[in-house]
């Protein structure tokens, strides 16, 4: 099964309600994904040069201030952290490469799980009530947001396989559904370099479309591409820094709903995820057709 | 006797709610119940055995009044998937939108949908009649087997695929037909058949603008020279 939920607030002055408003919808979808689940928030756009980085430890009680003093004497580069449980988002304008590196070599226990400008991805194994309260979602502000709770049926529960997925910069996928030939799209991007973080279907449908992107399609390009290209089902909502887009396949076996006023727009899974919206009762409501790119930008 | 009853999901279960229809209501002189804040629930108002009208007062989610018997369902709002399925007899009336698969596997009783059917409304009607002011999606009437479909806009992909005794009218454009489903010549009992149903339904439109898709039956019986080529 699954769950999705995104939202995107049209007016500036309402991005510091995102995290009261997405946390019910997450939480809502608990029942269609209970065993992990995963939010991308966007905040503001970062000045250039300067990175966000999305960390996540694995064990517990994890001592980030000591690995964000390690991470200043050993690069040399400033940064500041905020952390929560164990998760941290690390913003520094040190060569996302070399961070890479440095982390793969002194904190082999800590995964990055997103790079961007404006993205940050918190994501955990669990009931998604938990992991809600866990990370405060409630607290979260920013422009937009794409959630996720998964009911394993693929490959292990862990929380590098919750999603969302992430490749490259602030891009973001959240699915429902299922692909038949992870494994051949695989190949393909591994034999021109691209390296995988685990053995989930969804990560290789995510890392296909950041590749066709960065071969210079836009994202509505490698859509229509991955339309030939990937085999099962699938309702995907990917998020950019500035976009929220929903697509499902040509069989559009797996549910969506839209919800969109003057001041949002909402996807779900299930409508029971948008009811406790505002002014949801004279909101447009639809279902997404098939094969059809829907976009919505800030 | 006050003969309305309401009850509001935000206060309490579907579960409380449906027990309430089943066991309390029929011989109670209750005539009307409304149905407050569905807020996209499931399974509100299935199972009804007994001749009473129900008002869901905004969107609802799955399987809403499944397995329907004698009662009068009015959904003032839109419906998730499966609305009506294995409708016996009554009539359940969705004012906005349907997601997939309404009035699946129905047997008897009228199903209208005064906004659009998503995708494979009317999967595998056993006899059921369904009646769609708006479009159909991909795969509608799939493996129907009796009953009637009556589409007022358009019908997706591969409408009516391995269709049986099912009769499926369009006034729209037919995006493509199924395995099996055919365009047929409108004769004077199928105007009348449209005509009943439309009044039925309370939708206002010409029974001479439908056309009529049925079964061409070649797939009734196993053809081994057509290898698999239907």
């Amino acid at each position: 099964m699954c769950g999705i939920v995104g939202l995107l607030l049209k007016k500036s002055e309402t991005r510091a309600s995102l995290g009261q408003l997405v946390t019910p919808m997450l939480v809502c979808m608990g029942t269609r994904g209970p065993d992990s689940a995963g939010l991308a928030v966007y905040h503001e756009l970062l000045g250039p040069g300067q990175t966000r980085y999305s960390l996540f430890a694995e064990s517990p009680g994890f001592d980030w201030q000591s690995f964000h003093e390690r991470f200043i004497h050993e690069t040399g580069n400033e940064g500041s952290i905020r952390s929560i449980e164990n998760h941290a988002m690390e913003i520094s304008s040190i060569q996302v490469d070399r961070f890479k590196a440095w982390l793969r070599e002194s904190h082999s226990d800590v995964n990055l799980v997103s790079v961007g400008s404006a993205i940050e991805i918190f994501k955990d194994e669990g009931p998604p009530d938990e992991i809600a309260r866990r990370y405060h979602f409630t607290e979260l502000n920013g422009s937009h947001a794409v959630g996720h709770t998964r009911m394993a049926t693929e490959s292990a529960v862990s929380p590098a396989h919750a999603h969302p997925y992430t490749a490259g910069r602030d891009f973001c996928l959240v699915h429902n559904g299922s692909l038949s030939n992870p494994y051949s799209i695989r190949r393909k991007l591994e034999s021109r370099g691209i390296a995988f973080e685990t053995d989930n279907d969804t990560e290789a449908g995510c890392r296909f479309l950041e590749w066709r992107m960065r071969e210079g399609d836009t994202l509505e390009q490698a859509i229509a591409t991955s339309f030939s290209e990937l085999d099962g089902f699938f309702t995907f909502l990917m998020a950019t820094a500035d976009r929220m887009v929903l697509v499902r396949d040509a069989f559009a076996c797996k549910p969506a709903v839209v919800a969109e006023t003057d001041d949002y727009v909402a996807v779900a899974s299930e409508f029971r995820s948008l009811a406790h919206l505002p002014r949801i009762k004279t909101a447009n409501v639809f279902e997404p057709a098939p094969e059809q790119i829907y976009s919505w930008t800030l | 006797m006050d003969t309305v009853k309401q009850f509001d999901l935000a206060r309490l279960r579907v579960r409380d709610l449906n027990q309430y229809l089943h066991h309390e209501l029929p011989g109670s002189g209750i005539e009307r119940v409304e149905i407050l804040n569905p807020d996209g629930n499931h399974s509100i108002a299935v199972g009804l055995d007994c001749d009473v009208a129900v008002d869901i007062l905004g969107h609802a989610g799955y399987f809403i009044a499944g397995m329907n018997k004698l009662a009068a369902v009015t959904v003032h709002g839109n419906v998730g998937w499966s609305v009506a399925e294995n409708i016996m007899s009554g009539s359940v009336r969705v004012k906005g939108h349907a997601s997939e698969s309404a009035g699946a596997s129905g047997h008897g009783g009228l199903v209208v949908i005064e906004g659009d059917a998503s995708s494979r409304c009317g999967i595998s009607m056993k006899g059921c009649d369904i009646v769609v002011g708006g479009s159909v999606g991909h795969f509608s009437a799939f493996m129907a087997q009796a009953g009637t479909l009556v589409v007022c806009g358009d019908a997706g992909p591969n409408l009516g695929d391995s269709l049986y005794e099912a009769t499926i009218y369009v006034r729209g454009r037919i995006h493509s037909l199924g395995a099996d489903a055919r365009e047929e010549e409108m004769q004077s009992a199928d105007l009348e058949r449209v005509s009943g149903l439309l009044a039925a339904s309370g939708i206002d439109c010409d029974s001479r603008e439908f056309k009529r898709v049925a079964s061409a039956r070649s797939l009734y019986h196993w053809n081994a020279e057509a290898h698999q080529e239907y």
